[in-house]
């Protein structure tokens, strides 16, 4: 859905396929720390590139990099080793004052000095640009966040929610090639925070300005982004289009991080016409359909395979077609209106959740002690590699 | 009196509360009475400020003295004599101007290496800061008479004639510390990404220190020139060192003692002090304006 309102954008090519150059590309960046006599690792190899446009988000826990991922983009940081491209050209050595990015700080750190005309007037006129022209950029700039007529007060004097506006207004007016957002709504109550999530990804859709996006938080990252990097310990774990991140997680990583998962460990005994079959030890014989999962993995391999609650089906009697079959205990149900959450251990003793919508005919699917078949198609199984 | 004051208590806890689910009930219940204590906490204020300004209120008293002969150490009745005839002896107007005119370059000098150093110091981590910082701290640690006798075998080693210049160099020494701890303990509490933002946006080093950096840092830096003002007027003993035959004010009050103090001293330490008021005055108004 939210690809569709970028004609620009030049395909969700991390493939060579892409033709325009990235916005953003990072190749093979390092970033160590040292303090004291320990290095630490912040970035690891990362390789990435942000398409013109894009609505691209780092997602990951506390200290996985994403803040030193940022700040090398931005210049702040020299990258121990790898280059950092800009529509192509190296800009690994060039300060950031004369890079063509702008961030907004967690912090927002605003000007405290200076009035909120004057803070979101500091770009223009570090370029020199001519006063009629910086008056209308400024006063669009600030409408644009809703903030026409505040232009003569101090940042000390905003809200939370308004200061991180003129934070947001102070980098757009530059119109940099990309912006990049530090946890920018980080410092805000939920309810804001999600009135800001709308309003950002409007103010994305109106300029049509690459955006990197930092979060930690999973839900943020899945309803505003073009394509999300999930990144650990300072590595890409997966990277692509909120849905196939959450539909297939590629890691076992990735598959905890995102939303709730069912794990199962079994066996490759089967693998042909693009159906991958594991067998579970104990539960039965799993098959993973479609996706870039389910080829190349030779039989007898030891791996993971992962299914989102909401996919699986609970019945008592024995559901019928091409699916994923396998009989439990009911443990758990957990009634919470508009769903039901079930919990049914398996014979080899693990358990899978499940969640059902309570539509009129999935109400009382089961109950507690029940023993029942969960169900789901093929290609809902995502096998993990590692 | 105890009944208004605790009708107010109540007012203002009511008003705290505002319309919320329990107003109602404590609308209702008794207001809770203050007892007021002896405020100890006030007239030990005002003794500790009586104290303070004591020597000064007898240095403003004594400049209208009305003073017979070459002591001026008992009250004989008020004049504006003095005042008149401020500038009666050469000698002492030469070590005032001499006093002031270093106070006002060191307070310019020292702010300036201060404000770098401070900077230097809160911000960067270089090479040999650990030894700055240890050098900073025992030039306001060690002894005056130390440090004077140590300058005055420096200068006399170097052969650099003893006088003005010296004596400005010394004053530098001792109060550029102060002004770059001063301005150091503002660094260390500043937002950096204050100033990444302003080199974000698109101002090299030299902008962003002078747009941004300077003008958070600027309480810091007055107050730390101020200091440095008030121990340059101030400095007796390693002035005394270093001055060769350039005379100050506080030592040209030091070789009148002898002969007695005349009230032109107190005269011109009462209109120091009334520049110095205001200059403190200035700053808080100026820290004023910026706060809004
Ligand atoms: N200036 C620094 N000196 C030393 N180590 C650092 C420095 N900055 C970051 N690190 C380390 O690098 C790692 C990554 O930090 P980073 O700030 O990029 O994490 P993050 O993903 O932004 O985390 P968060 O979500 O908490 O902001 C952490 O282990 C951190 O301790
Ligand atoms: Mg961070």
């Amino acid at each position: 859905m939210a690809t569709a309102t970028h004609p620009e954008r030049a395909g969700p090519g991390e493939g060579p396929g892409a033709t325009a150059l990235p916005a953003i590309s990072l190749e093979r960046i390092s970033k160590t720390y040292r303090s004291g006599g320990e290095a630490v690792a912040a970035v690891r190899e990362l390789d990435l590139r942000v398409e013109k446009g894009e609505f691209f988000s780092l997602l990951g826990p506390s200290g996985c990099g994403k803040t030193t991922t940022m700040r090398v983009i931005a210049g702040f940081e020299d990258p121990t080793t790898g280059t950092v491209r800009l529509h192509g050209d190296d800009v690994t050595q060039v300060p950031p004052h004369r890079r063509d990015v702008n961030m907004v700080f967690q912090s927002y750190a605003l000007f405290p000095h200076m009035t909120v005309f004057d803070n979101v007037a500091f770009g223009l006129r570090r370029k020199g640009v001519a006063r009629e022209e910086l008056n209308r950029r400024v006063g669009e700039a600030l409408e644009l966040v809703e903030l026409a007529g505040r232009g003569r007060t101090r940042p000390g004097r905003l809200s939370g929610g308004q200061q991180q506006r003129v934070a947001l207004a102070r980098a757009l007016v530059n119109r940099p090639s990309a912006l990049l957002l530090d946890e920018p709504l980080g410092a805000l109550d939920l309810k804001l925070r999600q009135a800001m999530q709308i309003e950002l990804k409007r103010i994305q859709r109106d300029v049509g300005i690459t955006f990197v996006y930092v979060t930690h938080d999973q839900g943020e990252a899945l309803t505003m982004s073009d394509r999300i990097a999930v990144m650990n310990e300072g590595r890409v774990e997966q990277l692509g289009t909120p849905a196939e991140v959450y539909e297939h997680p590629a890691t076992r990583f990735t598959a905890g991080f995102i939303g709730t998962s069912n794990l199962l460990s079994g066996e490759v005994a089967d693998t042909g016409g693009g159906v991958t079959a594991i067998e579970v030890a104990g539960a039965g014989r799993v098959l993973a359909a479609g996706g870039a999962q389910a080829g190349g993995f030779p039989a007898g391999v030891r791996v993971d395979v992962t299914v989102r609650p909401e996919k699986v089906a609970i019945a008592r009697a024995e559901p019928r077609g091409d699916l994923v079959r396998l009989r439990g205990t009911v443990t758990e149900v957990v009634y919470l209106g508009s769903a039901t959450h079930y919990t049914v251990k398996l014979g080899n003793g693990a358990e899978i959740v499940v969640f059902q919508q309570n539509s009129s005919d999935a109400v009382g699917a089961a109950e507690r002690g029940d023993t029942v078949w969960v169900s789901w198609r093929p290609e809902h199984s995502s096998v993990l590699t590692n | 009196m105890t009944a208004t004051e605790g009708t107010r208590g109540g007012a203002g806890a009511e008003a705290e509360r505002g319309a919320g689910p329990g107003a109602e009930a404590v609308a209702g219940a008794a207001p809770r009475r203050v007892r007021r204590r002896p405020d100890w906490g006030k007239y030990l204020t005002w003794a500790v400020l009586a104290w303070l300004f004591a020597p000064i209120l007898f240095m403003v008293a004594f400049s209208f003295n009305d003073a017979q002969g070459r002591h001026n150490v008992t009250w004989q009745g008020f004049t504006l004599r003095w005042y008149g005839d401020a500038f009666a002896y050469p000698d002492l107007n030469a070590a005032l101007a001499n006093t002031l005119s270093i106070a006002v370059l060191t307070m310019v000098v020292s702010g300036v290496l201060g404000t770098l150093l401070g900077v230097a110091l809160g911000r960067y981590r270089f090479r040999g800061r650990a030894a700055t910082d240890l050098v900073m701290f025992s030039a306001i640690s060690a002894p005056e008479v130390v440090l004077g006798a140590a300058l005055l075998s420096m200068f006399l080693t170097m052969n650099v004639a003893t006088g003005y210049l010296t004596v400005l160099l010394a004053h530098v020494m001792f109060s550029v510390s102060f002004v770059a701890i001063t301005v150091r303990a503002r660094v260390l509490t500043m937002d950096a990404s204050i100033e990444e933002a302003a080199r974000d946006l698109g101002a090299g080093p030299v902008t962003t220190f002078r747009l941004v950096t300077l003008p958070l840092l600027l309480p810091a830096v007055t107050a730390g020139g101020l200091i440095a003002f008030a121990l340059s007027v101030d400095d007796f003993i390693i002035t005394s060192f270093v001055s060769g035959s350039t005379q100050t004010f506080p030592l040209w009050i030091w070789g009148a003692t002898r002969v007695g103090i005349p009230p032109q001293v107190n005269v011109m330490g009462t209109l120091i002090f009334a520049v110095g008021v205001l200059l403190a005055a200035g700053n808080v108004l100026l820290a004023r304006r910026r706060a809004r």
